[in-house]
């Protein structure tokens, strides 16, 4: 095997990734860096123009408060969070998000971010906390300002190299490292703090896609787990690993919903055309007070109609020939009628081109015109995305001035947004417990841990020492493509070999036993203990192969990489689904022996993983409510 | 097939040092075969059909063919961004066409400047952020009541 060269690079922080909440870190940590004579240095696995899960752009804003024009209260947003994770949020680092994301939606206006504007210049809402964009570009502006931030204090930015794990000192983490994905080397960052942003996972569950569209899942193929990993890895405590999102999507495409029903207020129906919310309202008594609440929380919008599905009354239909007809009928006039439909029509598409633009080709080729008849609509399979409607991420310290008597000895340790590991902070999906914070969110929340970071830097400035073997980490790093080398000839054909596995069928083999066994697509999202200890012992067996990983250049050996992150996901979430004996999230997973909510797990289900003796601890958290009912 | 590249039109980049359609791939897909000095898609059950290859290619050679495990055949959905808008083209199976531009920004290329031109008057040890409290459009940071 060629060798590989180890490129040692030293800086006082460190981003992890170049997505949303990267990128709001790149351009905050530069204005601090400079005033305090502090290097910068981001690492992204793609390009940061268009890398992460903005890449393709995003046709909302889901998260704006608008607290300037008194729109909207801090105490509203935290209890919209609170309800829809049904009562499981830190509303500290909920009220801190929400105290600045506003912020970083005027800085994305300036960057030059189309935003739409009624007549009086206001922002066009797509319901309460969204705002409509034509967001093609929104990660290129975004990436851009952090580009410039950085350029401006010299900060190095490193493109195509993966990140693998953290390097420790002691109980303080110390740098990263990773590889190339484009030339044989090896990269150690030594760093006095880190700012993580590595997203959050697919793939971890079988997705209803075969074949050819394996790639096209909600969630995009190119973040595999790495937060989790990282964190995990570092020993700092994760958080809410239980709650995974499935979202409600156009069925195979996965086309975005929201606009369907908040914007042109459409309704979803079986094939009786009987709406779900409606026939099935009765079952939300059997989730109070969070079936009380408005909106309802999305997991339960997705029980009801799972219920439907279940009860086999599908297909279940958005209605969108009926929403634009009566959004259309409501203009009196005929030329005002047909302009509106003209323009319902533009935004309906604009909804997908702008960021899933294979909903526009599945329309386009089953002749599908949004306003002749309805698309069907489904559950996709789980997603570890603790930015969005799930909650999985790293258990962190909240800002000491949004703390209450009651809330500082659980929440608070000195730094805002630092996990339990000294010198780890985190952001976006990498950070748990603080749902709802989506695009614009991520950015606010990046910003606000990258100014922690700095804090950390400037009151601890030391350079750590780096306590692992770096050449064994290297020659741990790069094994798979050894291997691969050393046994490829044993056999006539390079994909079938008893010595070892390539990372492709090991993600299948990963994918099959969390399908089964935690409760995916197949199981109907529904699984109990001894279906997760039986998936725990199969997904012990498969850490084990995973030292048999093998790939044949540098772009496989990501892809085995970013498997064994996902395994690292798939095992935090199964044991803490084990662990919390009650079903919270229906719509999100039903642990059948525990069918019911209970008052004993109203609590954050925490989980630590200790790298020295390799033990899992489960933990219960309090759950505090800062802002009154 | 998700991403694709026409033989006729894909140039290599000129032998540049690296091709625009491998530069921007999220999912490190696109390669450039060597022999043909032609690109093409490495993984194509790993491709999110981002459209990022599609719309970075200087010479219109990367097309998408809906993934072929649900969608039926005859579509095509195809883009041409300019600087400041995107034009797409939408062909359905019937052979029926649908155009659309949207704006996609309002800035010049590469004028992002990082404080949008709010002021600081924040210091290290206050909660307040880079830009504040100005870009919130408040003259203090919201507090919880
Ligand atoms: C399909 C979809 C639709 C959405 N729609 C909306 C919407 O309409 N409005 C809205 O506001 N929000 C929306 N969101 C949410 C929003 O995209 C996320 O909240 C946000 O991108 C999270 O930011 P992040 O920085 O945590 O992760 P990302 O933006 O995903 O960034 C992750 C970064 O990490 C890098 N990376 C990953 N692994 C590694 C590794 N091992 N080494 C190095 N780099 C690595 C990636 O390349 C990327 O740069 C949507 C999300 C999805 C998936
Ligand atoms: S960007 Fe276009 S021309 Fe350049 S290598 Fe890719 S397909 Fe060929
Ligand atoms: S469409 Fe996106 S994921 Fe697919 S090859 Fe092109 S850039 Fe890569």
């Amino acid at each position: 095997m060629e060798n590989f060269e180890t490129v040692e690079v030293t800086t006082d922080l460190l981003i992890l990734g170049g997505g949303m909440a990267s990128c709001g870190a790149a351009v905050e940590a530069s204005y601090w860096a400079k005033q305090n004579g502090l290097k910068v240095t981001l690492v992204d696995k793609a390009a940061m123009d268009r890398s992460g899960a903005v890449a393709m752009g995003l046709s909302a804003i889901n998260q704006y408060v608008g607290l300037k024009d008194g729109e909207n209260s801090l105490e509203d947003y935290v209890k919209y969070v609170r309800n829809d994770l049904m009562g499981v949020a830190r509303e500290d680092l909920v009220a801190s998000i929400a105290r600045n994301v506003d912020s970083s939606v005027h800085l994305f206006e300036k960057w030059g971010l189309p935003i739409w504007k009624d007549a009086e210049g206001g922002y066009v809402h797509e319901g309460r906390w969204q705002l409509m964009i034509n967001g093609e570009s929104y990660k290129v502006i975004v990436a851009e300002a952090a580009k410039n931030a950085l350029k401006e204090v010299d900060g190095e930015i490193f493109e195509r190299v993966f990140i693998v794990g953290p390097l420790m000192d002691g109980d303080r983490v110390a740098g990263a490292y990773g590889f190339s994905v484009r030339e044989n080397k090896f990269y150690v960052f030594k760093a006095k703090a880190i700012m993580l942003a590595l997203g959050g996972a697919v793939h971890v569950f079988k997705p209803r896609s075969t074949g050819e569209g394996l790639g096209r899942a909600w969630y995009p193929p190119w973040n595999s787990g790495s937060s989790a990993a990282f964190t995990l890895e570092a020993g700092a405590e994760m958080t809410c690993q239980e709650v995974r999102f499935i979202p409600v999507r156009f069925k195979d495409a996965y086309g975005p919903v929201g606009a369907w029903f908040l914007l042109f207020k459409s309704r979803a129906c079986n094939f009786r055309g009987e709406a779900y919310m409606e026939t099935r309202r009765d079952e939300l008594q059997n989730w109070l007070p969070y079936g009380s609440v408005k909106p309802i929380p999305a997991n339960l919008r997705n029980w009801l109609g799972m219920l439907d599905v279940m009860d086999g009354l599908g297909p279940i239909y958005m209605m969108t020939h009926e929403a634009i007809q009566k959004l259309a009928a409501a203009m009196p006039d005929p030329v005002e009628q047909k302009k509106k439909l003209k323009e319902l029509e533009n935004e309906a598409w604009e909804d997908f081109l702008d960021m899933t633009i294979s909903q526009a080709i599945l329309w386009a080729a089953t002749d599908t015109q949004p306003e002749e008849k309805p698309s069907e609509i489904a559950a996709a399979e789980p997603y570890f995305i603790g930015s969005h409607s799930g909650a999985s991420g790293a258990w962190l310290s909240g800002p000491e001035d949004l703390q209450t008597d009651a809330t500082k000895a659980d929440y608070f340790w000195g730094y805002t947004n630092m996990s339990t590991t000294k010198g780890l902070f985190c952001a976006g999906d990498a950070s748990g417990a603080s749902s709802h914070k989506f695009s614009s969110g991520s950015h606010a929340e990046g910003r606000i841990a990258a100014k922690g970071a700095v804090k950390f830097i400037v009151e601890n400035n030391t350079q750590p020492n780096v306590a692992d073997d770096v050449e064994a980490l290297k020659t741990k790093v790069v094994a798979p493509m050894a291997l691969f080398d050393a046994e490829k000839g044993k056999t006539t054909d390079p994909d079938i070999n008893p010595a070892y596995i390539r990372p492709k069928m090991y993600m299948f083999r990963l994918q099959k036993l969390m399908d089964e066994y935690a409760g995916g697509v197949t199981a109907q999202f529904a699984t109990n203990k001894s279906l997760l200890e039986k998936g725990l012992s199969l997904l012990a067996d498969l850490r084990v192969d995973a030292e048999k990983l093998a790939a044949e250049d540098l772009h496989e050996l990501m892809r085995c990489w970013e498997n064994v992150h996902r395994t690292w996901q798939a095992e935090a979430h199964v044991r803490t689904v084990l662990y919390r004996e009650e079903t919270r999230w229906p719509g999100y997973y039903f642990r059948a022996d525990t069918p019911k909510m209970s008052d004993d797990w109203f609590c954050f289900a925490n989980c630590k993983y200790d790298p020295s003796s390799g033990e899992w601890t489960m933990l219960k958290r309090p759950i505090h409510k800062i802002v009154a009912d | 097939m998700p991403s694709y590249v026409n033989p006729e039109k894909c140039d290599g980049c000129k032998a540049l040092d690296k091709t625009a359609c491998q530069h921007i791939c999220p999912n490190d897909l696109m390669v450039l075969n060597k022999a043909t000095e032609k690109a093409y898609n490495r993984e194509l059950d790993m491709c999110w059909e981002c459209y990022n290859c599609v719309k970075i290619c200087p010479v219109g050679a990367v097309e998408m063919r809906g993934y072929a495990d649900f969608v039926p055949l005859g579509a095509t959905v195809t883009p041409m961004r300019g600087s400041d808008a995107i034009m797409w083209t939408v062909k359905f199976r019937s052979g029926m066409i649908k155009r659309f531009k949207f704006p996609i920004r309002t800035t010049p290329e590469g004028a992002a400047v990082p404080d949008g031109g709010f002021e600081t008057v924040a210091d290290l040890n206050s909660h307040l952020l880079f830009t504040q409290p100005a870009s919130t459009g408040l003259t203090e940071l919201a507090k919880l009541k």
